[in-house]
């Protein structure tokens, strides 16, 4: 169901209200350690391609079998690993990406699925665990951040405030930027002045103060920290402007919506976040599902090769996880009308930057890309990879009122071939 | 060649019933019969060529292809074939085993469909590199290149006089040009494109383009009234235009509700408007037109995928997903 703009703009005031109104089991869980496993520098970055993008038209082509559809293959900068000719200038990053041909989720509800994507995790009754973003603020030391530690630059119509921090409470939630533009009313309001501002903010700490004596929460915690962070957001709102970008800029993300996106989240990582996740729409193609990955890859190969490009040449790859995923890939079957249906029991993850192995390629699937027959993973597999690659460990705890919940599902593990 | 079988005097579409079938291996995406009759062609998801005698008793397979067809068109004796990649292939059509005769890449990406000019000399392509381009019938010299559609180029057809040629896009624009590369105007079929803000995507485009043998309409089928882009949620549609005015003259739609998309439309010689479409199965319309609802409909086994008429204007062939083509006859028993 399409989100109404209106229920989901974001606004300091929405920001302020939603982060102090989600609720999780506690706020206070804390890795195995505590702070000593704050890592500084390092980033995230996500491209999640909504819907399901077929990974025959991307990471895993079959061209000539009866699953392989019309396009043909191209080689990359990895002699050996080819890729759908729709990608051409991310093929030439191969050296940096590593790839996850392995994927087998066995979900093919779009829900369900984007749930073990951002935890690792099938849904279970009564349990909720946090998203990798939520999960990656809390372990990076986003808090230190006047940005926002989860930031999802979403496509218009889609702003708001995520309920996706579960246990470790609403301040890791994700803060959604509606169509990549800065949160509404950044800017002190009109005929306030600096200095009434000022004292209008030492009333509301004051009675803050009183209050949190005898009633400190996870929400009252983060009601406070999401002020204080809002106020750094304001001093930082520079930053949402791609307008300073010069034209050259902008041409090379491409002038649609998600090239503005991926710049956006170019200008984020360079001023601090800690985890960004883009989402570009849509890939649930049931129906010519060629024709519109022609389109749908076309918006996404280039932007996303600039970003890579960008990233290095700046020095942070090397320090940015960087993660292309979707809820689950397509089905090796064309169906009646041009098109592919979901699809989780074959298909693809590509990663780069931060601990990955650069040009590797795990997993493998037999000629007609029906079924994985080596390398076989999962979603947990892939979440203690994205961990493993920033340092951390998924097997280790978070600790929810004294109960141990490992980070990680337990009975998996990293996918070594792609680790650095 | 021999010529084209007599025009039979009454054809009446709402006679049509199915003279053959026969059945690929893999699905099929577009055909045209030959222009001797004895022969009908269609493209497959396997990369091949097909080739059918009339009866659909005897097969041929055509390889040389390395990515899907649907632009096949004949002249000079050959047939002319165009794939996804771009690639334009010619075939000695009635040869016992034709093999490519020529092969050039033609277009940057997918040259999506191929027209013959009516004295048979000149081959018009066009394809996603939103490209119209003219080559010569039977060396394949490249003659003209025209500019101007903003989008994906999905059809090309000559107008009956020779004198021109329409192209229909991705955003239903439809440009006649001159053969000198003129753009001498744009018709607005628009109905046949929605940009879904939902799943942040075009859909739709002139998927078939046919003139009526004496150059007054142009119709133009595909999809509109989507509702759901990836679903293809939407309603088969078939433009007729009035090429002297250039005006809308007519909107043609099923008589019943019908989802899908609108893949081949054809006139005869009577005046009829013809259309096959698939979507959940597949449907034959015919259309008059003074009339927006469909005359006749027919219940086709599978999704139709294109209408190619036999020169004898009474048979039709039509392409489905799965595998089978089937001849049709438009004509009384007996």
């Amino acid at each position: 169901m399409p989100c109404n703009p209106a229920e989901h703009a974001l606004s300091r005031r929405g920001f302020l209200t939603g982060a102090a109104g989600l609720a999780g089991l506690s706020a206070f869980a804390a890795p195995t350690g505590g702070k000593a496993l704050a890592v500084d520098g390092k980033r995230v970055l996500v491209v999640y391609l909504a819907g399901g993008v077929s990974q025959l038209e991307t990471w895993d082509p079959k061209p000539g079998t009866n699953t392989g559809g019309p396009f043909q293959t191209i080689p990359t900068s990895i002699a050996g690993t080819h890729v759908c000719e729709l990608l051409p200038h991310t093929a030439r990053h191969m050296g940096k990406i590593a790839l996850v041909r392995g994927v087998n989720t066995a979900e093919d509800d779009h829900g369900k699925g984007d749930v073990i994507m951002q935890t690792g995790r099938r849904t279970e009754p009564g349990m909720t665990y946090p998203h990798l973003g939520s999960v990656c603020a809390k372990l990076l030391g986003a808090e230190a951040s006047p940005l926002p530690g989860y930031i999802h630059v979403t496509p218009s119509g889609a702003g708001g405030v995520g309920n996706d921090a579960a246990f470790l409470g609403p301040r890791f939630a994700s803060v959604s930027l509606d169509d990549g533009k800065a949160p509404a009313n950044i800017d002190r309001p009109i005929g306030l002045e600096i200095g009434d501002d000022a004292a209008r903010q030492a009333i509301r700490l004051a009675a803050s103060e009183r209050f949190l004596k005898k009633r400190r929460t996870a929400q009252t915690e983060a009601y406070t920290h999401s002020y204080d962070q809002a106020a750094q957001l304001m001093r930082k709102r520079n930053i949402f402007d791609t307008a300073n970008e010069s034209a050259k800029v902008r041409d090379r993300y491409g002038r649609h919506d998600f090239g503005r996106h991926c710049l956006m989240a170019r200008r984020l990582l360079e001023g601090g976040a800690t985890y960004v996740k883009v989402t570009h729409t849509n890939y649930d193609t049931h129906h010519e599902n060629f024709d519109f990955h022609i389109e749908q890859l076309g918006e996404f190969d280039g932007p996303f090769a600039t970003l890579l490009d960008d990233l290095q040449v700046r020095g942070l790859l090397d320090s940015t996880l960087v993660i292309v995923m979707s809820e689950f890939g397509r089905t090796p079957n064309i169906n009646r009308n041009y098109g592919r249906d979901h699809w989780s029991r074959a298909w693809s993850v590509a990663l780069a930057g931060c601990g990955v192995n650069g040009g590797a390629v795990s997993g493998k699937t037999n000629a007609n890309g029906t079924a994985v027959t080596d390398g076989m993973v999962n979603g947990g597999h892939l979440f203690h990879t994205y961990l493993k690659a920033l340092g951390f460990d998924g097997k280790k705890n978070w600790y929810i009122d004294q109960r141990p919940i490992p980070m990680a599902d337990p009975k998996a593990g990293p996918i070594k071939e792609v680790l650095a | 060649m021999s010529a084209p079988p007599t025009l039979p005097e009454k054809i009446d579409p709402a006679l049509t019933r199915m003279l053959a079938q026969a059945t690929h291996a893999a699905p099929l995406i577009g055909c045209r019969v030959s222009p001797c009759g004895k022969f009908v062609f269609a493209s497959s998801q396997d990369n091949t060529i097909v080739r059918w005698d009339i009866a659909l008793k005897t097969k041929t397979v055509l390889s040389g292809h390395k990515s899907w067809v649907r632009a096949l068109a004949f002249g000079g004796g050959r047939l002319f074939t165009a794939d996804w990649a771009g690639r334009l292939i010619a075939w000695d059509h009635a040869a016992a085993k034709p093999d490519p005769v020529l092969n050039i890449l033609a277009h940057r990406g997918w040259a999506r469909a191929l027209a013959v000019s009516p004295d048979g000399k000149t081959l018009a392509s066009c394809g996603n590199d939103r490209l119209v381009k003219l080559w010569s019938i039977p060396d394949g010299k490249a003659l003209a290149s025209f500019e101007g559609h903003e989008s994906h180029v999905y059809n090309v057809a000559f107008h009956p006089s020779g004198k021109s040629l329409a192209s229909g896009d991705l955003k239903g624009n439809v440009k006649e040009w001159s053969l000198d590369g003129k753009d001498v105007r744009t018709l607005d079929a628009k109905i046949l494109h929605k940009y879904d803000a939902g799943f942040g995507a075009d859909i739709g485009g002139v998927r078939s383009m046919a003139f009526d043998p004496m150059g007054k309409w142009l119709a133009c089928a595909g999809i509109t009234n989507v509702s759901n882009a990836f679903a293809g949620i939407g309603n088969p549609l078939v433009v007729l235009f009035d090429w002297a005015t250039g005006k809308q003259k007519q909107l043609l739609r099923p008589k019943a509700g019908f989802q899908g998309t609108g893949w081949g439309t054809a006139f005869t010689s009577g005046g009829h408007v013809l259309g096959v479409g698939g979507g959940n199965g597949g449907v034959f319309w015919s259309w008059t037109a003074d009339q927006p609802l469909a005359a006749f409909t027919l219940t086709l086994p599978g999704n139709a995928r294109d209408l190619a008429m036999h020169p004898d204007g009474r048979r039709f062939a039509v392409p489905f997903d799965n595998g089978a083509v089937r001849v049709y006859d438009m004509g009384p028993k007996g």
